[in-house]
């Protein structure tokens, strides 16, 4: 019965290629949460002299363009060196899916920001980051971005739970708006860990819990 | 192709043959306008007809005639009860007590009135959807005009105490507003036993066709004209009958009528066939909203642990089977459910709903493709999600 996709989103979305873990992956990247509607978790194996991108595999909780779009986004970056696939755009998959209707640009948007996510985080970790600027409060902010709240479903940056920024000495010192016995607190670090330590000058990350 | 099997009831029902065969005349032989009935026999045949209908309906709501007012459908008649009340009271009070789950046709309209200067109370509803008449009773002051709840949700199918409600709202003084597009045709409504002063129907949802509906106004109400112009429907409701349209809302409120009790028994039955064969087949299920007897005997709403629910009916949709989200005006929103939000399910479960609604033209013989369908998409689905364990 028709819908409001190309044939090619379908394809994908009923036979999504590339699904699944990698248990040995270099970079493990998740990108929204449930509570906000879509949710994408991204593995990466990456060849460590060629920096090929030579296994991709995703899992999605989340409507049928967000799950084509981790579908076609990972057979485009298959083989490519991560230095391409960074280049890799969230409207070059839109295009090879023969276009995604406008209301479903926002599900869509999350299989391109994994990959980017992943891409950066590898880069960090193999320090195959170019220029090496000192990590700035700003670029904190900014990785801190993509971290959910999971009980909102709102990144913690947008719901204002960060009270405090610090880096001296390659240590990055955040000060949570969140109670320390919260049942999301240890999620919460993880993430952020995940997220900031692979920055080629940080040392440590201390995250520090306070209401 | 096979069949198609539709379980989107509560979005719209097909018209029923018969309501079909009694429009087909009013298109091209029977078209005259009702409103020159004085001088020509073509119109007061029309007029005939829109007079009959319109004592369908009263028989169906235990109205009188006069108080039935035809309409587009159920967000006009909302939006005229609503603003209309509002606005011709104005002088007695500022105050309208509603609740969350209200459907987007009173939610929008009560946004307007507040940024006019109204002050909106909402009661509180439950876990499952209901509201209770001592909160309501608690709202009230000097200064309440008037009280919206619906009859039924479109959602989760939680029948309200309205007749309760409605006596608290008489005693009071205040009018009395109930949608109750969701139950008219379904349920028996009985306007004078459940002391309402406005109710708003609508034709598409009990086999009737789309694009008409009615409001009832208890005689004597004091409300502001919704469409002005030439003087029809007493002067609040200008604009040429839509004469075709309320032919078969009449028809299909007669059929109603004699045909609802049966209809629900049947529909209630196969609903329980198919929710018990749903949590038997597919772990982790949960229902939304009450169970028993009020709730509307078509409707199902439940969650799907971790799975969302679009690529669901996505894939249900791609073998023939049709499925509602959560309600069919909002389906293209990112917007959650308000209403799965008003009854506090989990907010990882909030994108993860899915309503199923059962109507007259269903049959017990489609719940086994639904289930195998359902399960087998829901196992593929899962097998995708990154937070659904294995073996569970």
């Amino acid at each position: 019965m028709p819908v409001p996709y190309t044939k090619l989103v379908i394809e994908h979305f009923k036979n999504p290629h590339n699904v699944g873990e990698i248990e040995d992956a270099d970079v493990k990247v998740t990108e929204g949460s449930p509570a906000c509607g879509d949710m994408l978790t991204l593995y990466l194996k990456v060849d460590p002299e060629t920096h090929v991108i030579t296994d991709v595999k995703f899992r999605s909780y989340g409507c049928a363009s967000n799950i084509a779009t981790g579908s076609i986004i990972t057979d485009m970056v298959k083989g490519k060196t991560v230095d391409e696939a960074m280049k890799i755009t969230w409207k070059d998959a839109a295009e090879a899916l023969g276009g995604l209707p406008p209301v479903k640009v926002h599900c869509s948007v999350l299989a391109a920001d994994a990959l980017h996510s992943a891409v950066e985080i590898y880069m960090e970790k193999t320090g195959l980051v170019k220029e090496k600027q000192p990590t700035t409060i700003e670029k904190v902010f900014q990785k801190l971005s993509h971290v959910i709240n999971p009980e909102t479903g709102i990144d913690i940056v947008k719901s204002n739970l960060i009270k405090n920024i610090s880096i001296k000495d390659g240590i990055i010192k955040i000060d949570l708006n969140i109670e320390p016995d919260s049942q999301f607190a240890e999620n919460i670090k993880e993430e952020i860990i995940e997220r900031l330590e692979f920055l080629w000058d940080v040392k440590e990350i201390q995250v520090n819990f306070m209401k | 192709m096979n069949k198609v099997i539709y379980l989107d009831n509560a979005a719209t029902t097909p018209v029923d043959r018969r309501v079909l065969e009694k429009m087909l005349p009013f298109f091209s032989e029977k078209f005259a306008n009702p409103a020159t009935k004085w001088t020509s026999s073509l119109s007061k045949e029309v007029d005939d007809y829109i007079e009959e209908a319109r004592e369908n309906i009263a028989n169906l709501l235990n109205a009188d005639v006069e108080e039935i007012y035809f309409t587009s459908g159920g967000t006009e008649s909302d939006n005229a009860a609503i603003k209309g009340i509002a606005w011709a009271n104005r002088d007695k009070g500022s105050e309208i007590i509603s609740t969350h789950i209200e459907h987007e046709a009173v939610l929008r309209p009560l946004e307007t009135l507040a940024r006019q200067g109204f002050t909106i109370k909402f009661v509180p509803v439950d876990s499952k959807g209901f509201v209770y008449p001592d909160e309501v009773k608690k709202l009230i002051t000097k200064h309440t005009i008037l009280i919206s709840i619906m009859h039924a949700n479109n959602e989760i199918g939680s029948i309200e105490a309205i007749e309760e409600i409605g006596k608290i709202a008489r005693e009071n003084g205040i009018y009395f507003h109930t949608d109750a597009v969701q139950t008219v045709g379904h349920v028996p409504v009985d306007v004078k036993a459940m002391n309402i002063d406005l109710l708003s129907l609508s034709a598409h949802k009990f086999y009737g066709p789309k694009g008409v509906g009615a409001l009832f106004v208890r005689r004597d109400t004091n409300i502001a004209p919704f469409m002005e112009g030439g003087g029809q429907e007493r002067g609040l409701r200008s604009g040429t009958l839509n004469s075709t349209g309320i032919v078969g809302l009449g028809e299909a409120a007669k059929i109603a009528k004699a045909e609802m009790a049966f209809n629900e028994e049947r529909i209630r039955k196969i609903r329980d066939t198919l929710f018990e064969s749903i949590q038997r087949e597919i772990p982790e299920v949960y229902l939304n909203g009450a169970e028993g007897e009020k709730r509307l005997s078509g409707n199902l709403n439940f969650v799907i642990k971790g799975i969302r629910s679009e690529p669901l009916l996505t894939t249900m949709n791609e073998r023939g089977i049709v499925i509602g989200g959560g309600s069919a005006c909002s389906a293209g929103s990112k917007e959650p459910s308000h209403v799965l939000r008003a009854i506090a399910v989990p907010d990882d479960d909030l994108f993860s709903g899915i309503r199923m609604t059962i109507g007259k033209f269903n049959s017990e013989d489609e719940v086994m493709p639904i289930v195998i369908n359902l399960k087998d998409a829901v196992k593929k689905l899962r097998d995708l999600s990154p937070f659904w364990m294995k073996g569970d």
